[in-house]
């Protein structure tokens, strides 16, 4: 059911294509909704690097050099920046949504961002750890 | 010399006059005490009595004032009239994404109705007599659910909310931190009740988390961090269905959706 009413003497404003341009805080909104993209890609890009690697080595290292070209590099040096930017503002608004007690008292917003962030830390410390030691 | 004067700048739509809203300027006097809606009122009681606006209280309690200024949804009851001091124009506008009936009064039953869909009152599984005293609560319980009980239904976050604005079905930042206010009380047993209404696409899972609707809450309610507790809350009982399907809270969900 259209829960909607109308009345030809009220006034509406129509909402502009470009309405997130007219705060700061939106442009930021759509930035991270847009970075979404990013995370989407390369989360496919590595099913595809898996898949790669079942394909045996040679299409394998086709697909290593592929990523090494100039383009790729620049392209997925952009990426990377999309994914750290996405991740920081997930990080930042996780505290919103958590709401954590011990011992009955609420745990400061600061310190779930700050848990948030050493998880972060240690999961890039043991990705490191398992490249350098491979 | 003169008095000093600021240029207030009101967007006027008569309907009977305009197809649509056009300014209007008004000088009116820059005392430093008067807030947004002193000057409102001085222009309707001194240079044009058709001037309509919604005020009550003029404390900031009873939430009727809310309009834009300067492209802010804010309080005009607690907004300074001559704060910026740059002598530009004040510029008053009604409160966005809601159909404006005349000059700065909005149409606002869109949300009334969203209001008593979140059934934002005590529900009670049980038939308790008046004789057996009161629901006492523990400090701690109380606090839960205080915050979101501060909401003074001014409709600032519908109008900071662009969700709101594209998807005028959407449940609003208000209505949902008003039933999140209901389900974190202790003495409430709604919570699966307002669940099967609130977590369709038009309730929860409708909010991107712009964040905005806490940023000009003049109440410090914080809806968006109450939506997304209750978009965990919701995950949360969607798992238990799944995975503990005999689970209590499960078997009360299944009744509802079957009632």
């Amino acid at each position: 059911m259209n829960r909607r009413r109308f009345h030809p003497r009220w006034f509406r404003r129509r909402t502009p294509i470009f309405w997130w341009l007219e705060k700061g805080v939106y442009v930021h909104f759509i930035v991270r909704e847009l970075t979404s993209l990013g995370v989407a890609y390369a989360a496919l890009l590595l099913v595809v690097q898996v898949g790669v690697l079942g394909a045996g080595d040679a299409a394998h290292a086709r697909f290593t050099a592929l990523l090494a070209s100039p383009w790729a590099v620049a392209w997925h040096a952009l990426l990377l920046a999309t994914l750290v930017f996405h991740t920081l503002t997930w990080l930042h608004l996780a505290p919103k949504a958590l709401v954590v007690k011990l011992g009955g008292r609420r745990v400061p917003n600061a310190a779930i961002l700050a848990g948030h962030y050493l998880g972060w830390l240690a999961a890039s410390a043991l990705v490191v750890l398992v490249l350098v030691r491979s | 010399m003169a008095d000093a004067t600021v240029t207030l700048e009101v967007q006027r739509y008569r309907p009977e006059r305009e197809d649509e809203p056009v300014w209007e300027r008004f000088e009116v006097p820059a005392r430093r005490e008067w807030m947004v809606l002193d000057a409102l009122n001085h222009v309707k009681d001194r240079l044009d009595g058709s001037l309509t606006f919604r005020w009550s209280c003029r404390m900031g309690v009873c939430g009727s004032c809310g309009m834009t200024v300067d492209g802010e949804p804010k309080l005009t009851c607690a907004t300074p009239l001559a704060a910026r001091g740059d002598g530009r124009p004040v510029r008053v506008e009604p409160l966005r994404g809601f159909p404006v009936i005349r000059d700065l009064v909005v149409e606002i039953r869109s949300f009334l109705g969203k209001l008593k869909r979140a059934r934002p009152w005590l529900i009670r599984d049980d038939d308790v007599p008046l004789a057996a005293g009161e629901h006492l609560q523990t400090p701690a319980e109380l606090a839960d659910y205080k915050q979101y009980s501060m909401c003074i239904n001014c409709l600032l976050c519908y109008s900071a909310c662009p969700i709101h604005h594209l998807e005028p079905d959407f449940a609003g930042p208000a209505a949902l931190a008003l039933a999140q206010r209901y389900n974190l009380d202790s003495r409430d047993r709604g919570a699966a009740e307002r669940m099967e209404e609130l977590s369709r696409h038009s309730g929860i899972w409708g909010c991107t988390f712009v964040g905005e609707c806490s940023e000009v809450c003049p109440k410090g309610v914080d809806p968006a961090g109450a939506i997304q507790r209750y978009k965990l809350a919701a995950a949360a009982d969607w798992f238990q269905s799944i995975l503990l399907p005999w689970s209590g809270q499960a078997r009360a969900k299944r009744r509802e959706v079957a009632r």
